[in-house]
């Protein structure tokens, strides 16, 4: 596949007041020496919603782990102005929700209750603040009786729930979701797209389904081969045929 | 059924108040030292890692495979765990998984599983990394080679430790006990060794990063070599006179104080009591020991010879 | 699909299963301790444990013979105690000759035989139990109210959390063995010894580096979710006035069972 290296597009960058996320030429290598990302560069305003599509490969999770700095490569980053430090780690990962690609990943605790507790405890709330976090979270994505329930009962559908239920209850300012409508049937599937449509909340989601982000993406980014190849309105984007074969994309 | 029980697993009753306490005394000595060792020197990483190794380990204990006559080779996974670990986080990972099989799958009892975790969880570790740290920084061959001993012999070590704790609560005669366990754990053994040397050499082919000499030695000092040779010696030595001459065995433990009930009087042994074939014990064991470790010798010989010859494959 | 081999916790909504997990875990043990110390051959005291047993069984609404359908378990062990049926203490009760063997059970020997078959036995329906009324979380929690090192406790809830997950795998990786196997079809099967070692060595090897990779995984959950070496755990169970009554109205229960084996 023909993948030309420098932006296909001219990308300007859009500014808005309140950008909640700046990211300006990120590169990274994993240690094995494979090069994931080479230079990135993207914003995000407050309450957009953003999806970042493109082939298997093509640097979306690694981008992902950088947001609340689990891997740190070169370039920056900002949240709401606050640059990705040591010291600042803690608020950054309480404003930063990122949601794994495997649910059976993000839930580790025995039971879900314990599970959507953990940020908020790890937060240094008190017990009292701590239980109505978990409530309003369970309820926010309609899981409100599961507390009690084993993780490892669930269905994958509930498990996707579930996994954004333990970001939410940190009451993050940016939802970061890797792949959220990877492996569920149709109907969990729509039940997902209802609730991320409800969610008011800041949202950068990786995805392979342009069926969702035509519905509910206004705005959609493609990465190939660790660069940003197009950034713009989503319905533009997918109507250029060309940029998205040249990417291994198709048209919903 | 997927879970087949080991017969190391003592359950409940089979074990006295006395003997349970004074091995839950000694795993809970050693399992305190892990726990203040692994504190100090394992980074926060090692929790999630910890967790899920006990639960590899697990799984991996349902992968048996025939070894031959319809015994099928058990994984227990302690010398593995504590090779791939270091000593210390490996006691705490047998610990754990020995615990949730009692647990949750009333596979060992309760007030016996100090003496489980000891036999299983503690004795393995210490033969399982001991005899492997002695040549931890040697070539991959060599390593293989001490793997495979070293996982055969503390199997038989545990079964060794099982059937005396068996016999010292009077749960059964030692002369039966002892041959019964080492015998069916000669090929148990054997099986595990054999999926631990496969293993590492898989992992040492996919991931050599992992079996570092540094990594591996950073869990435990030269200390481990000689606690793994001097606990190596004592079951060999033990076996062997234990299975060939148990009244003097008994009388030891009837002068610590030991022996319960039963089989206490080695002078009162009915004459009429003999079973023929195990007359010559003795000799029997000591040849059968040789020919066992001359046999998994050879095994551990051809599987390292064919592990070279294949191409690695993901 | 085969996840209900391991979960043995019974959905019901009864005393027991309401009681607090740390009494029932007190009380399992002090049970099996119990058990224990009674003298060989109390019978009657046994019989007493026993109903205590299915008094607990009616209770948590399992059915009077829940817990006895599943104590087959320790059935394989018992044959190692067989031997002390003819334990030269006692009187000799019979000589049996097999071929060049003479056998001679004891009263001695047959009752300390016994009395580690019953023993065994009640233990482990009184574990059975305990699980089949208290959800493993709850037990883990238990533990940790116990004092337990908070170390262990976490590594048993992972290894309770992913034993499912790895299992599965396990399961996955053994079926694509035999699925290739299958294919030898014609060429000796199974193959040699160690050839068959090898491809269930691989499948351990395969197996560990999965979970090792997703134990990273893992470790960034937590990172993401403000884990900085500390776990921190929330309990949500309080002792009531009925666990505390439960407690104590066993343990006196236990007391006049050690009180029958012991006063003759
Ligand atoms: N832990 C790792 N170590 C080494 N290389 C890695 C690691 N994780 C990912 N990579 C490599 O980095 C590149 C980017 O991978 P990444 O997972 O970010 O892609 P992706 O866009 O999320 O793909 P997918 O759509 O398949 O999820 C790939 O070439 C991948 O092989
Ligand atoms: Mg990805």
């Amino acid at each position: 596949m023909p993948v030309k290296h420098p932006p296909d597009y001219e990308i300007t960058i859009p500014e808005c007041k309140g950008d909640i996320l700046r990211i300006r030429d990120l590169r990274f290598a994993y240690p094995d020496g494979r090069v994931a990302l080479r230079g990135v560069s993207l914003n995000v305003c407050e309450g957009e919603k953003v999806a970042v599509v493109g082939p298997n490969g093509a640097g979306k999770s690694t981008l992902m782990l950088h947001l609340n700095g689990i891997l740190r490569g070169h370039g920056s980053i900002s949240i709401a102005g606050m640059s990705i430090t040591r010291e600042n780690l803690p608020i950054i990962r309480a404003m930063v929700g990122l949601v794994f690609h495997n649910p059976d990943d993000q839930l580790f605790s025995p039971t879900v209750f314990d599970d959507v507790a953990f940020g908020p405890l790890h937060m240094g709330l008190p017990e009292a603040e701590v239980y109505t976090r978990v409530d309003e979270a369970l309820a926010a994505v309609q899981m409100d009786d599961f507390g009690k329930r084993l993780s490892h009962h669930l269905s994958a559908g509930q498990k996707k729930r579930i996994a954004i239920a333990t970001v939410l209850a940190m009451r993050p300012q940016i939802l970061v979701l890797d792949e959220p409508s990877s492996g569920l049937d149709p109907r969990a599937r729509r039940s997902l797209i209802n609730l991320l449509r409800e969610l008011p909340i800041t949202m950068l989601i990786s995805t392979h389904d342009l069926a969702m982000v035509e519905e509910l993406f206004p705005r959609m980014v493609i990465m190939d081969e660790g660069f940003v190849v197009a950034d713009g309105p989503t319905a533009k984007l997918l109507e250029d045929g060309v940029l998205l074969e040249a990417h291994g994309l198709e048209k919903p | 059924m997927l879970l087949s029980p080991a017969p190391l697993h003592i359950p409940d009753g089979f074990l006295t108040p006395f003997i349970s306490l004074v091995f839950w005394g000694a795993t809970m000595i050693m399992v305190g030292l892990a726990i203040s060792k692994t504190n100090k020197t394992l980074g926060e990483r090692q929790i999630p890692l910890m967790g899920l190794m006990a639960a590899f380990i697990f799984a991996a204990q349902m992968l048996n495979f025939p070894v031959a006559g319809g015994t099928s080779g058990h994984f227990l996974g302690g010398a593995l765990a504590a090779i791939v670990l270091g000593p210390w986080a490996g006691i705490l990972v047998m610990t754990a998984v020995i615990a949730v099989q009692a647990l949750l799958f009333q596979d060992g009892g309760l007030l016996v599983m100090g003496a489980n975790i000891f036999n299983m969880g503690i004795l393995t570790v210490v033969i399982g990394f001991g005899l492997y740290r002695m040549v931890i920084h040697r070539k991959i061959g060599a390593r293989l080679v001490a793997a495979g001993l070293a996982s055969w012999l503390a199997t038989m070590a545990a079964a060794l430790l099982t059937s005396l704790q068996l016999w010292l609560s009077g749960a059964s005669r030692l002369e039966i006990v002892l041959p019964a366990m080492l015998g069916v754990h000669t090929p148990i053994g054997l099986g595990e060794a054999l999926i631990t040397v496969a293993a590492l050499a898989f992992i040492e082919r996919t991931r050599p990063d992992l079996l570092t000499s540094e990594k591996a030695a950073s869990g435990g000092g030269r200390g481990w070599i000689i606690a793994g040779i001097i606990v190596s010696l004592l079951a060999v030595l033990l076996s062997p006179l234990a299975s060939g001459s148990p009244d003097g065995l008994e009388r030891v433990a009837e002068n610590l104080g030991f022996l319960e009930i039963g089989q206490s009087a080695p002078c009162e042994i009915l004459p009429d009591y003999t079973i023929p074939f195990l007359g010559e014990t003795h000799l029997s064991t000591i040849i059968a020991g040789m020919v066992g470790a001359l046999v998994l010798l050879g095994l551990l010989i051809l599987l390292g010879r064919s592990l070279r010859k294949s191409p690695p494959h993901t | 699909m085969h996840i209900n081999v391991f979960d043995h916790y019974h959905f019901q909504d009864s005393l027991i299963h309401r009681l607090d997990a740390r009494v029932k875990a007190a009380v399992t043990v002090a049970f099996i301790l119990s058990n224990a110390i009674l003298p060989d051959g109390n019978w009657l005291a046994f019989a007493v444990a026993w109903l205590v047993l299915l008094l607990g069984n009616d209770l948590s609404r399992l059915g009077l013979g829940y817990t006895f359908k599943r104590s087959y378990i320790v059935l394989p062990f018992v044959l190692v105690a067989i031997s002390v049926i003819f334990s030269p203490l006692g009187k000799p009760l019979a000589q049996w000759h097999l071929g060049f063997i003479t056998l001679i059970p004891t009263n001695f020997g047959v009752a300390r035989f016994f009395s580690i078959l019953v023993r065994s036995w009640l233990s482990v329906q009184m574990a059975i139990l305990l699980v089949a009324t208290t959800q493993f979380p709850d037990l883990i929690h238990a533990f940790e109210h116990l004092r337990l090192p908070r170390i262990l406790t976490t590594i048993i809830a992972f290894l309770y959390r992913y034993l499912f997950v790895l299992t599965d795998e396990a399961l996955r990786l053994l079926r694509a063995r035999e699925a290739r196997s299958a294919s030898l079809q014609g060429r000796k099967r199974g193959g040699r010894l160690t050839w068959r070692a090898k491809v269930t060595g691989s499948m351990v090897g395969q197996l560990f580096l999965r979970s090792y990779e997703r134990s990273d995984r893992i470790y960034y959950a937590m990172l993401g979710r403000g884990y900085t070496g500390h776990l921190r755990t929330l309990n949500p169970h309080a002792m009531t006035r009925l666990d505390w009554l439960a407690l104590i109205l066993s343990l006196a229960v236990l007391s006049f069972i050690q009180l029958l084996g012991w006063v003759r």
